[in-house]
């Protein structure tokens, strides 16, 4: 029996350094925090967030946001985040100095296995908000990366500039270039089967991204991890709201996406 | 010092402040010390293995939310084997809520977790009873009656009946179980609620109905609260609402001996701490120096001019 747990999460405010539009959809947040919080966070975790009452809207339970960004040396928490609903656009109207309180790190990070040396990200949208970490770490510990980026439209890719930055080969492809469709997108990722540069897959979100690249993943033995999203009432795995089947075994069980989460195992994620 | 203690028929907790349950597990603390706590009590629990409801399983209302969880268990074997152990780390007693489909099973369920480390079992009589076409047990005092009477006869353990708000006989259900062998009243559980996306116009629930839980249950756990104190000579637990102190203050002059603390933690983690700290800080403002001063201390019979509308004067 292990000992009495020790704490690892934390509810606390924390001040806006700013909140500005990245394009038509997306915001970036970024909080003012404590260097012990920071260096506990993980590329794949999350924190929860209570955003305010504004415009006449009351937002009532936290709202989950991946980690985009931690910077211990800077001493912030970045967010990127898209305008959908109540407790969004309530985020929105934050500003300098401002105080938002959040409750993290929570969740389950990505892991990167010892021999898994050519990765490669796939994601659309705000994915890139979850998987953008990840290309930080890989970065740290030498690892090769190719990014695959969907958008609708090229002026929605965003985070291409970061993962270059890091040294990632960045593919990016748009519906308005008629590149993201999935027949393509197959294409592409055989090519880097084919050239040696997948030993493992990582993305989060789509549906119909994870069906394909599970059945990529069978054909080549690729593994890979997934983030999911849930909707989520506590966030620290005490209400059973966000749970999700998965296949173990030849069992179907169900996991909660904030605990044992948001990061999983690519091949035991059902589709929906 | 202010003496935050209570008891509860004998259970002797070192402030009234604990989690309800469902709303609190092992995970909590990973953010703050559990021993704070007046007690633990766990998530329900039945015998066998269980699902739980269809996704989605929350939503939120005006302030408050809904949910239709269901009732998601290991068993009790898993229970016994993992649970238990881990809250014996702790001074803080800890407490058992089980739920059964028939009165039988509820009370076969009842004596297996009357082991060692579990200090009292709060039995929630607010689920279906396969025996009463689904009926809740405790929405009628002669289903109440007997249902804690076989669960009186299961354990020697403290029982306390948590009840539901889905009744309209109150009073007379809280002197059933009080009958029957429940040692404390827990008031009370959620409220049969719905809520429709009108943009789909289905139910925002899986389950399409849920339980009302937050600040919009209070005025009618409070309600309740009162009316079964009113009722019954044992202790009762507040629960429904509670977000601030003063609704841990009311609930205590309403008759509340302690009060169980749900959503607010989902939006707060840390909030039973500042309840804890705030309850002790606002009796020593008043000079009181037992939290027991205060239990029951509603004053609902003649006017007495002394105390009454003095601030209201002009
Ligand atoms: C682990 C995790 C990480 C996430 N990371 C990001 C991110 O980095 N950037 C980003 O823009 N979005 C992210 N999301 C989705 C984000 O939480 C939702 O868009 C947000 O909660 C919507 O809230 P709202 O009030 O604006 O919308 P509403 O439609 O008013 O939300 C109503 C309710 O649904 C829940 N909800 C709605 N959509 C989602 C969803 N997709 N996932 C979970 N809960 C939802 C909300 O929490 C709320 O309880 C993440 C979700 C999860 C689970
Ligand atoms: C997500 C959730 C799960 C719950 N699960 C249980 C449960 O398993 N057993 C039970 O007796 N009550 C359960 N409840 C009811 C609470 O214990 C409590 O009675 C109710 O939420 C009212 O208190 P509150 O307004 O402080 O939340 C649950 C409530 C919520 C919100
Ligand atoms: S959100 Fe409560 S268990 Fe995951």
């Amino acid at each position: 029996m292990d000992d009495v747990p020790s704490i690892k999460a934390f509810e606390l405010p924390l001040s806006v350094k700013s909140n500005e539009p990245v394009n038509g959809e997306y915001r970036l947040l970024v909080l003012a925090a404590p260097h012990d919080i920071l260096k506990r966070c993980r590329a794949g975790q999350f924190f929860h967030l209570l955003c305010p009452q504004a415009g006449g809207e009351t937002p009532y339970l936290r709202r989950p946001m991946s980690i985009y960004g931690f910077y211990p040396e800077k001493g912030e928490l970045h967010f990127l985040y898209k305008v959908t609903g109540a407790g969004t656009r309530a985020l929105a109207t934050l500003s300098l100095g401002d105080r938002l309180n959040v409750l993290g790190p929570l969740g389950e990070p990505f892991t990167i296995a010892d021999d898994w040396q050519d990765l490669v990200l796939v994601a659309r949208g705000v994915g890139l908000a979850t998987l953008a970490p990840l290309a930080l770490e890989a970065n740290r510990l030498g690892r090769r990366l190719t990014a695959i980026c969907s958008a609708r439209h090229p002026d929605y890719l965003m985070s291409t500039d970061y993962f270059e930055s890091l040294g990632a080969d960045v593919i990016t492809l748009t519906d308005a270039e008629g590149t993201s469709d999935l027949d393509n997108l197959e294409k592409v990722i055989e090519g880097l089967i084919a050239a040696g540069r997948a030993d493992a897959f990582y993305t989060c979100g789509s549906n119909r991204m994870l069906r394909l690249l599970q059945t990529i993943g069978e054909r080549h033995g690729i593994p890979g991890q997934i983030a999911l999203e849930q909707q989520m009432a506590c966030g620290i795995g005490m209400c059973h709201c966000c749970v999700r089947p998965f296949t173990r075994g030849n069992r179907q069980v169900h996991l909660r996406v904030c605990r044992e989460g948001p990061v999983f195992d690519m091949m035991e994620a059902i589709a929906w | 010092m202010v003496d935050l203690s209570v008891d509860i028929s004998g259970l002797k907790l070192k402030n009234p402040i604990m989690p309800a349950s469902g709303t609190f597990s092992e995970d909590l603390a990973e953010v703050f010390d559990l021993d704070r706590l007046g007690a633990h009590v766990t998530k329900t629990i039945t015998r066998g293995w269980r699902d739980g409801n269809p996704t989605p399983r929350v939503c939120e209302v005006n302030g408050s939310m809904l949910n239709s969880i269901g009732i998601p268990s290991k068993g009790v074997g898993a229970f016994i084997e993992k649970v238990v152990p881990f809250y014996a780390h702790y001074e803080t007693p800890l407490v058992v809520s089980i739920s059964g489909n028939t009165a039988d099973e509820f009370a076969t369920l009842c004596s297996e977790v009357s082991v060692p480390g579990v200090a009292a079992i709060e039995v929630n009589i607010s689920c279906p009873n396969i025996e009463e076409d689904g009926k809740a047990f405790a929405i009628r005092p002669s289903s109440t009656h007997d249902v804690m009477r076989k669960l009186r006869a299961a354990t020697d353990l403290p029982l306390w009946a948590k009840l539901t708000p889905n009744t309209g006989e109150t009073s007379e259900v809280a002197r059933a179980a009080e009958e029957g062998g429940a040692d404390a009243l827990v008031v009370a559980n959620t409220i049969l609620s719905m809520a429709i996306d009108i943009n789909t116009r289905r139910p925002k629930l899986g389950n399409l109905m849920g339980g009302l839980s937050g600040p919009s249950l209070k005025p009618i756990a409070l309600r309740m609260a009162y009316q079964c104190a009113r009722a019954t000579k044992i202790p009762v637990i507040g629960c429904g609402g509670i977000s601030t102190v003063e609704d841990v203050i009311e609930y205590l002059i309403a008759g509340a001996s302690a009060v169980q603390v749900g959503t607010a933690t989902f939006i707060h983690p840390t909030i039973m701490l500042s309840l804890i700290d705030g309850l002790e800080d606002w009796l020593s403002n008043q000079g009181l120096s037992s939290v027991k001063d205060l239990i029951g201390s509603v004053i609902d019979g003649e006017q007495d001019e002394s105390v009454v509308f003095m601030e209201a004067a002009p």
